[in-house]
């Protein structure tokens, strides 16, 4: 099975309609609650990065009987030190996403610690692309 | 504690969800901060914070956080109402401070997460 989903930077009003749908998904395919908590919570706080932190992007997920795959690409800034992004604490968020109620650089480790497969690459200027990898 | 006694010591008006008055719920968690909700492990939980946005329901459905209370007389909007709905979720309106909310229903006996 797979799902598509458009993301607009920036566009709070709209984030986490994506992980909203993929958790309905799961739940009707009667995935056990704790594993859906822990890919939906990776799935928000890489939907919120690309609202925050990016122009625009995509996710799309594959789901078959044995993983969830969620890959999520995005037009923007790019990341230039991913170990450091990676790190607790560490964010460049604007005062806007901190209102929000994220920014406080927790979301990538967050993703790490939900996820049993993160790959994360990017290119300055370019974009980014997340992939993470769950299994039932 | 029954949300019926939680909404009474935060003085709070329960705004959607007041068929679930009864239910008894064991664990506070006061943040402004989503991440910091979604690091949390916690069943039966009430969700006290003063970030009335989308994001804040956002992240309760996210995190399977069925209660929220709004403090510092945060209003929610009908777009936090109509998403809190669809989720079967409680939202309370308490005039108080986060510190003052979190304060009475600790010493009400509701538990910390940690
Ligand atoms: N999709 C992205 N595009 C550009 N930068 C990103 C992206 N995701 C994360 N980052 C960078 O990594 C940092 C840390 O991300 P994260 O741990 O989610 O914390 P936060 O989003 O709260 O700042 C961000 O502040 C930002 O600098
Ligand atoms: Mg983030």
């Amino acid at each position: 099975m797979r799902l598509s989903f458009k993301i607009e930077g920036g566009d709070f009003t709209q984030a986490g309609q994506a992980s909203s749908e993929v958790k309905k998904v799961l739940k009707q395919l009667g995935i056990d609650a704790k594993t859906i908590k822990n890919i939906v919570i990776a799935l928000y706080e890489a939907e919120v990065n690309i609202v925050a932190h990016a122009y625009r992007g995509t996710i799309d997920v594959e789901i078959d009987d044995k993983k969830i795959t969620i890959r999520l690409t995005d037009e923007g800034p790019g990341i230039p030190d991913i170990e450091m992004a990676m790190k607790e604490g560490f964010s460049t968020a604007s005062k806007k996403v901190r209102e929000m109620g994220f920014g406080a650089g927790m979301g990538l480790p967050n993703i790490k610690k939900n996820t049993d497969l993160m790959d994360i690459k990017s290119t300055v200027g370019v974009g980014t692309e997340l992939i993470m990898v769950n299994y039932f | 504690m029954k949300l019926a006694e939680i909404a009474g010591i935060l003085e709070a008006k329960i705004v959607c969800g007041e068929q679930f008055a009864n239910d008894e719920i064991r664990y506070g968690f006061s943040s402004d901060l989503m991440s910091d909700v979604l690091t949390l492990d916690a069943e039966n939980m009430l969700l006290i914070t003063g970030l009335s946005n989308v994001q804040a329901v956002r992240t309760a459905e996210m995190s399977d956080i069925k209660y929220i209370a709004f403090v510092r007389n945060k209003k929610a909007s009908d777009e936090i109402l109509e998403l809190a709905i669809e989720n079967g979720m409680v939202i309370l309106e308490s005039p108080f401070s986060l510190f003052k909310a979190s304060g009475l229903l600790y010493h009400a006996g509701l538990k910390p997460i940690y």
